[in-house]
């Protein structure tokens, strides 16, 4: 009989705060080795603790975006552990009051994820093994991180992935983190069992650490192997942590639940509470932007977008603000969306670059161009050129269409291209009259070729016709 | 026979130019070098950077400024208050060495009002002690009969005071390290309220209960030095935004009710309870209305304290590995061994005791039974506490249960010696300001203290309440000056 995988995921992300969360110092990636501390970050005796309330409204915008409650009341605990990269030999986190809690992230399969709680905590430092000898690095000692707390509500690993991406783009899109998983700003620990399909729960085990989604789901994949073997052949799953082995392609046993720490959490007595009023709650909630699922159902039901572009675009948010102003006042935004998703996308080589999307013309320049195309004043080869021409060096399109261009052909003209069109191909002017109707493109585009482009293909047809029925 | 402000007297002295900044420190000086072996008051001494920096205070006197009182008056700090370039040990081997790079930001304060630093004073190791005998220096010793105890954990602080080796100290007070000592002196001892000094600086023993004061030979010596020393601190998130309202000694205390709760006075001494009575017919005489009252939830104090106090400090010390700072075993075979050995060898039994202690009342399945149990009783106190004050302006008590005992007078039994402290720890415990003040002296001579405890954020009130009987009493023990100039 099949096994039913369960996981649940502990997802670690740092803030991108300016300053650690309980003191001054930078939160800036690298620099050299402890010189990025002060007393407080590295633990000396005698100094406190300063909750950075910007961290604080980070989280409860990550809880916000992920439809959680926000606590009016929460507090910071003391995790007690030893360890070199821990200075104060606890951690500041939080424990039974946490900041956020029961939000949820819907995936693409149908299934809603649903999320236990949110909470801040402190970043340790780093052990550095050089030279022999073991060094620690308190420099990302004090970042601020939050942990991210789900449900054991994924069945599949690909689930764990879109979660993890999912709660990559929002986190990036509120502007709270950058969720870069090779620097470690995203992290998580993986939590997994197996069981019967509607039976109880299997023993879990814990992966910890994973810093990449391709040996995440590698590892949950492994894992579930490993666990079904155990269980098809009598055996029993242990409760323990382990660790991904990507060299070995499996995963490994770390400690069991026997040498599981005991933490001790108490309240931190050198903070005070954290109490969140409702006008502050309020204020938060204003500064979120629409996300990202949202607006793809607006532009797919409201602007009839295709699916695939309606996602691309609503992804980057510099993007799809950019496509939504210049959308006003336009026919169909379709136009609008081919253009961006034909070119624009076309300025930006990396995922980095799409996210941060400094587009070199505001959105109004796009607009006024694609009203003239839906005017007939140019048609669609006119506009992209005019468009790359635009992107190259951020003028409107003034600067490239002339009067001329932009007046169009009158009707005189135009008949009398029709007319020699059709003196010069005698032979297609007569299998058209005789009823091959596709025959007349031909004509189409020597009238087009004669007025080298500046012609509106449909109004040349229709002036071809009536000549060729006269 | 009045009792006069000594940092006043000297500030005089200083103003008038009848002696300088740079004279008196060299007085200290050598009257520390003189007296400091036999009594322990200082582990460590900073005359150099003192000097210096009375001579800097002299430059400003001499430009006829108007200037603090403490202004060029040489003091002393416990040695738990960090100190840039100075020695801060907590009188433990484990910080052996560890030089600290920031002010506290008391330290910070008073420099801006001129102090002048002596060195550093005598404390039971950790702060964890009541008669500076866990030090791991040597015993601070008490200045009326040294071969008797000065109290503890401020121990060196209140000799030094009682002695005048220091014009005035600093000590703090987790379950009543300051008013403790200061009664065994026969000196006054201050806790403000908790959150009134900032933390900043001054090594955590329990940090919801340490509170920094003075340790000062007058009540008006310790509102001046209360005074330079009170008021919020953006680092310590513990501290209180509320304005400080000035201290104004003056004026009589007419129709004031103080509480007189029998369960402290039924564990004393006949001698302690003498005076204590006695001080009872001074305010009576000065116009205060006092009764006896009951607070049943006083036998909870000492279980409540030690827990917290424990489970915090197991936390506040696991920082000490050996890694960072500090003392460090030499031999040792990995991390876990060194950090191990580290700690073995670095911390006392008594330390080393609370923190055990800590670490199980905080760990799983007997943290519900201890530690949130007594953070629950803590409430309760707090709430009996709250009762007394809507219809009392204050508490009195007696400071200790005995008088200052003889070294080496250790009990077999540690609880016994935490009994101490049963008068004190509620001040910590509720977060109260209390002041000890001498109220007369037992049949040897030696000093007996009384406690007067106010509501939160009446530390003014307080020192005026003080003071009045201080006043009024007078001269109320030996007073010991070994300072010559
Ligand atoms: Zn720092």
């Amino acid at each position: 009989m099949k096994y039913e995988l369960v996981v649940g995921l502990e997802t670690h992300a740092e803030l991108s705060t300016k300053s650690k969360i309980f003191c001054g110092c930078t939160t800036q990636f690298g620099g050299e080795p402890n010189t990025h501390c002060c007393p407080v970050c590295i633990g000396l005796p005698g100094a406190l603790p300063k909750l950075n309330e910007k961290v604080v409204d980070y989280a409860i915008m990550a809880g916000l975006a992920t439809n959680c409650t926000i606590s009016p009341l929460s507090r910071m605990d003391r995790k007690n552990y030893v360890y070199p990269d821990l200075p104060k030999a606890y951690q500041i986190s939080q424990y039974d009051l946490p900041l956020c809690r029961d939000g949820h992230i819907k995936l693409s399969t149908g299934n809603t994820i649903r999320i236990n709680r949110i909470h801040i905590e402190e970043d340790a430092g780093k052990l550095v093994h050089e030279r022999g000898t073991t060094y620690v690095d308190y420099n990302r000692g004090g970042v601020p991180l939050i942990e991210i707390v789900s449900e054991p509500d994924f069945r599949s690993a690909d689930e764990a992935r879109e979660y993890m991406e999912k709660l990559a783009l929002i986190l990036k899109y509120i502007g709270v983190s950058d969720c870069k998983m090779q620097e470690g700003s995203l992290r998580c620990d993986v939590n997994i069992s197996v069981r019967k399909p509607g039976g109880p729960f299997g023993t879990r085990t814990e992966i910890k650490n994973m810093n990449s989604l391709a040996f995440m789901v590698k590892a949950i994949e492994y894992e579930y192997e490993r666990q079904v073997d155990i269980l098809e052949s009598g055996g029993k799953i242990i409760q323990e942590t382990r660790r991904w082995n990507e060299e070995d392609k499996c995963t490994e046993s770390m400690r069991s639940k026997e040498d599981a720490h005991d933490y001790r959490y108490f309240p931190e007595p050198d903070l005070v509470n954290i109490v969140i009023t409702p006008e502050h709650l309020e204020r938060l909630k204003n500064t979120i932007p629409e996300l990202p699922d949202s607006r793809v159902e607006r532009y797919t039901q409201q602007w009839d977008l295709p699916p695939a572009d309606a996602a691309l675009i609503a992804r980057y948010k510099p993007i799809a603000e950019f496509f939504e102003a210049a959308v006003q006042g336009i026919q169909k935004p379709r136009t609008v969306s081919n253009f961006i998703v034909g070119q624009i996308f076309g300025l930006f080589a990396t995922e980095e670059e799409r996210a941060e999307a400094h587009i070199p013309i505001p959105p109004q320049y796009l607009s006024e161009l694609v009203k003239l195309l839906e005017g007939g004043k140019i048609n669609s080869n006119q506009a992209k050129d005019t468009l790359k021409k635009m992107l190259d060096t951020g003028k409107p399109h003034t600067e490239f269409l002339s009067e001329a261009d932009l007046a169009g052909l009158d009707t005189h003209a135009l008949e009398a291209m029709a007319r020699q069109a059709i003196e010069q191909n005698p032979k297609i002017s007569a299998d058209v009259r005789s009823g091959n109707d596709k025959a007349i493109n031909a004509l189409i585009g020597s009238v087009m070729k004669q007025a080298k482009g500046k012609a509106n293909p449909k109004e040349a047809e229709a002036i071809l016709r009536k000549l060729l029925s006269e | 026979m009045s009792v006069s402000s000594r940092i006043r007297g000297l500030h005089e002295l200083l103003a008038a130019k009848k002696i300088s900044a740079a004279e008196l420190t060299k007085a200290y000086r050598s009257a520390i070098e003189k007296h400091n072996e036999a009594l322990g008051a200082y582990v460590s001494t900073s005359f150099e950077t003192a000097e210096k920096a009375a001579e800097q205070a002299d430059k400003r006197i001499a430009q006829g400024d108007e200037l603090p009182l403490l202004w060029g008056i040489p003091m002393a700090l416990k040695d738990n208050i960090s100190t840039t370039g100075l020695s801060t040990t907590c009188c433990s081997k484990i910080l052996s060495g560890y030089t600290p790079i920031y002010d506290a930001t008391l330290w910070e304060r008073l420099k801006a009002q001129g102090a002048v630093l002596l060195g550093k004073t005598n404390m039971d190791e950790f702060a964890m002690g009541s008669s500076t005998e866990t030090s791991c220096y040597f015993p601070a010793r008490n200045p009326h009969d040294p071969t008797r105890v000065a109290g503890g954990s401020s121990g060196g602080s209140a000799s030094s005071v009682a002695a005048n080796l220091a014009a005035y100290s600093i000590g703090s007070d987790t379950g009543g390290s300051i008013r403790q000592p200061a009664s065994f002196c026969g000196i006054v001892g201050f806790k403000p309220t908790y959150g009134r000094v900032s933390r900043y600086g001054l090594i955590a023993y329990a940090s919801s209960l340490d509170q920094m004061g003075p340790l000062a030979p007058t009540v008006e010596d310790a509102a001046i030095i209360y005074s330079a020393i009170a008021g919020y601190d953006p680092k310590d998130s513990t501290s209180s935004q509320l304005p400080v309202s000035p201290v104004d000694l003056s004026g009589d205390i007419r129709g004031l009710k103080i509480a007189l709760p029998q369960e402290y006075i039924s564990g004393v001494g006949e001698e302690a309870k003498a005076a204590i009575l006695a001080a009872v017919k001074t305010y009576e005489s000065l116009g205060a209305i006092v009764e006896e009252i009951s607070l049943p939830s006083a036998s909870y104090s000492l279980p409540v304290y030690y827990i917290l106090a424990c489970a915090e400090a197991s936390s506040n010390l696991a920082r000490y590995d050996g890694i960072r700072y500090g003392y460090k075993a030499e031999q040792y075979t990995d991390l876990d061994d060194m950090v191990c050995k580290t700690r073995t060898q670095g911390f006392g039994k008594e330390v080393q005791r609370r923190i055990l202690l800590g670490n199980y009342v905080l760990s799983a399945g007997y943290y519900d039974a201890y530690y949130k149990k007594a953070q629950n009783l803590r409430r309760v106190i707090i709430r009996d506490i709250e009762n007394i004050f809507e219809k009392y302006d204050a508490i009195l008590t007696p400071t200790v249960p005995s008088t200052a005992f003889e070294l080496g007078f250790a009990p077999s039994d540690p609880v016994e010696t935490y009994l101490t402290d049963i008068c004190t720890v509620t001040a910590n415990i509720a977060g109260l300001p209390g002041i000890s003040l001498p109220c007369g002296t037992d049949s040897k001579g030696l000093p007996i203290g009384m406690q007067l405890m106010a509501k939160r954020f009446e530390d003014s009130r307080l020192l005026k309440i003080a003071h009045a009987y201080e006043q009024a009493a007078g001269e109320v023990c030996k007073k010991i000056d070994l300072l010559n100039f």
